[in-house]
């Protein structure tokens, strides 16, 4: 059990400072590494909670995608990141008030003895180790009962792709393209064109 | 022990960075949009420390659908992003300005 509290503050506090950085960091690409340090820290505490499926997707979504497309954007745009720091130091206060009050708000909400509610016996709020792996238990509910959610996901994803596609393209004038129209209209009349050529002229 | 308070209290801490985040960076739009990945990521912690804590595998399926909803926002917010630097060279927030909203 020594070991399980320790892993978890190493993670959370590891996930914490990170997620501090990524908010303070000087240059935009160590924040971009800054949120894939914090990810990471993050699936670390997915698996520690027992769902390892949603640990590897977070690793793989995010990490893998998420993150790299951020790096993508960030370093492919020519900014000037220090003319954007003006002015950062502007509205600490009002940040550092909201953001105290955020805490004390949520820290009240969670000290009333939320456990209680929950569950009354003390043994189920252990996390549990499953019988059938996390994969499985997912798929089976998955699949099932939460089917329409899971296409909804489709669409939302197909949709977030053709947005940002259409979002992104841009039609560059000048460019050759294969008309099958025009090919399909070709006949022998309008295909040749006789020319007289004079002998040492061109035409 | 680690109860469920402890991964709580964690989500907390990371949603108020990324909250923080967004009032800190006013003028940065990669930075705002990472901070709300910071949100979307103290949800995710959430849902499964309660998934975990009552036995019920429901809560990491709507960890994935927090997801999924987080990546398509991400890619869209990006090609938003990529376009209004292309159309105006900046990407300031406050120079956002030209729908006079």
């Amino acid at each position: 059990m020594i070991v399980y509290s320790l892993t978890f503050y190493l993670f959370s506090s590891i996930a914490v400072l990170s997620a501090l950085m990524v908010i303070s960091a000087k240059n935009p690409v160590h924040s971009v590494l800054f949120l894939i340090l914090s990810f990471v820290n993050a699936s670390g505490l997915f698996v520690l909670l027992g769902a390892e499926f949603l640990a590897m997707i977070l690793v793989v979504v995010y990490v893998g995608a998420v993150a790299v497309l951020f790096l993508f954007v960030v370093m492919m745009l020519d900014i000037n990141y220090i003319k954007l720091r003006e002015g950062f130091l502007q509205y600490l206060p009002f940040g550092a008030l909201l953001g105290i009050v955020l805490v004390i708000e949520l820290g009240i909400l969670y000290l009333t003895d939320i456990s209680s509610n929950i569950n009354s016996s003390e043994e189920a709020l252990e996390p549990r180790i499953y019988e059938i792996e996390n994969t499985k238990m997912i798929g089976e509910i998955l699949y099932t009962k939460y089917f329409y959610l899971f296409q909804i996901c489709g669409i939302i994803l197909l949709v977030a792709m053709i947005g940002s596609i259409t979002l992104t393209l841009r039609d560059k004038g000048g460019v050759k393209r294969q008309n099958i129209d025009n090919q399909n209209s070709v006949n022998a009349l309008n295909a040749i064109d006789k020319k007289k050529v004079k002998l040492g002229e061109g035409i | 022990m680690i109860s469920l308070e402890h991964y709580l209290f964690l989500g907390a801490i990371i949603f108020t960075l990324g909250v923080l985040g967004i009032f800190l960076n006013k003028k940065n739009l990669i930075i705002i949009l990472m901070s709300i990945e910071l949100i979307l990521l103290s949800v995710n912690i959430n849902f499964i420390a309660f998934s975990s804590f009552i036995n019920d595998i429901s809560g990491q399926i709507f960890a994935m659908l927090t997801l999924t909803v987080a990546a398509a926002e991400a890619a869209i917010g990006l090609a938003i992003l990529v376009v209004f630097f292309r159309n105006l060279g900046t990407i300031e927030v406050n120079k956002i300005n030209k729908l006079k909203g």
